[in-house]
Formats: structure tokens, sequence, C-alpha cells
């Protein structure tokens, strides 16, 4: 087991990626050995199957949503060489073109990075226990899980 | 005793958020699901093997045959949606 930092926020809050990544430098600081930091953001989006929408509501599971993606992390850790993450999701009402997700992984090099922090995207769209309901000019709405965030998760399984 | 939560949709269309129940003939997930769909109506319905849900076993996700036992909190939900 590599000694990792690994940071798992759930919130209403905005996060600021400057400071997220801020925070994966200073352990870069004790441990030269990162070269490389990926990141993903997830962003609310105006439209979702082509109806406008004007505000999301992201419902989760307290007691079960940390657990969850702390597994998520772990079983990325011991699959690349991992030296640091975070991973932040926040929940309640949030608008179009708001930050929903963020991931960072830091690694000694690109592949590991890159291929952690889209293995935890892809595990935490079909593992953690949030729902997301869409205001749209039809009312209000619980988004349909997608078949094609099965298949993203299912690419792992075989490596 | 089994301590059961609904969330998001399923939650809204059952109406309920949480419930405790005394089975003590219940032994897996499968058999939960089986006397919650005996309810009838909305149960049977939303809980029918057409529709999509899952289960989680104190805060785990879970199959069909994962065992229960008194004291468990049992979670049913769609499918998740964040991200």
């Amino acid at each position: 087991m590599l000694s990792t930092t690994s940071t798992i926020r759930v919130q209403t809050s905005d996060f600021d990626i400057a400071q997220e990544l801020a925070l994966i430098r200073t352990i870069a600081s004790t441990n030269a050995s990162i070269g490389a930091v990926a990141s993903f953001i997830g962003l609310v989006r105006d439209v979702n199957d082509g109806s406008g929408v004007s505000s999301l509501t992201l419902e989760h599971y307290p007691k079960m949503t940390g657990k969850a993606l702390a597994g998520i992390v772990r079983e990325a850790e011991s699959r690349w060489r991992i030296l640091g993450s975070t991973v932040i999701h926040r929940v309640g009402e949030l608008k179009p073109t708001d930050q929903i997700v963020l991931v960072l992984v830091a690694s000694a090099h690109r592949g590991d990075a890159f291929a952690a922090c889209e293995f935890i995207m892809d595990y935490l769209k079909t593992q953690a226990p949030f729902w997301k309901k869409e205001q749209t000019p039809n009312g209000l709405h619980w988004v349909d899980a997608r078949d094609s965030d099965d298949a993203a998760m299912k690419r792992w399984q075989n490596i | 005793m089994l301590n059961i939560l609904y969330f998001a949709h399923l939650r809204e269309t059952l109406g309920l958020d949480k419930e405790t129940m005394n089975m003590p003939h219940v032994a897996t997930v499968d058999g939960l699901i089986n006397e919650l769909r005996a309810r009838g109506g909305v149960w049977a319905d939303q809980l029918s093997a057409g529709k999509r849900w899952r289960v989680a076993v104190n805060q785990d996700m879970a199959a069909a045959d994962t065992p229960l036992k008194s004291g468990d909190e049992v979670a049913i939900f769609p499918p998740v949606t964040g991200g």
C-alpha cells in the first residue's frame, strides 16, 4: 500500500479548483515523486434529453455517500500508483454552469493519473448514491440513469 | 428488525422515506423485496422486475442474494445519477 493522501467531501458550497490543486501541491512539496495531476470537473448543463433545465437539485444518502466514494478511491489506489487524490461532490440546488463534481489525482506519471481520474468518475456515476432532479418547462422530474454510464463503468472490469 | 430507507423517485412515489419492519422470516434482499411487493399497488408496480431499482445493505451496494439480519439498514433507491 502506497502512502497516499485522499480528500473526500460532500458539500452544498462551491469549490475552487486552484485551492484544491494547491492542497495537492503541498503533498508534492513533501513527495517530489509526483509528476502529474489529472483533473475532472463536472458542470450543470442547461439542457438534458432535449428539454431546458433551469435548475437541478442533488439528493444523496448521507450515511452511504462518503463510504461509497472512499471505496471507489481505494479501488483506484489498488489499480494505479496514486500519490494523492481529491473528490468533491456538491448536493442541494444548482444552476446551469455551476460546478457539480471535482476529481483530482496525483501520480508519478500522467498515465496513472488520467486512468485513475476517469475510473473514479465512471464508478462515481454508477455506484455513489446521488440523484438529480431537474426543473424544466414541463415541471420537476428525476433524471433517468443512462445505460452508457453502466457501460463506461464495466469497461474497467476486464482490466 | 430492519431499518428501511427510500430515496429520490422511489421515496416520492411510495410516499415514505423510512420505516422499520419486523420480519424474522426474511433472510435476503430478494425476500424483503417480495414482502414489499406483496403490499400491492404502487409497491408491486415500482418494485416489479421490469422497473430499475438498487438496494444497499449497511451502506454497501447489495445483490438479490445478499443476506439480511436484524438491525441491518436497507436502502432502496433508483439507479444513481450523480456526477
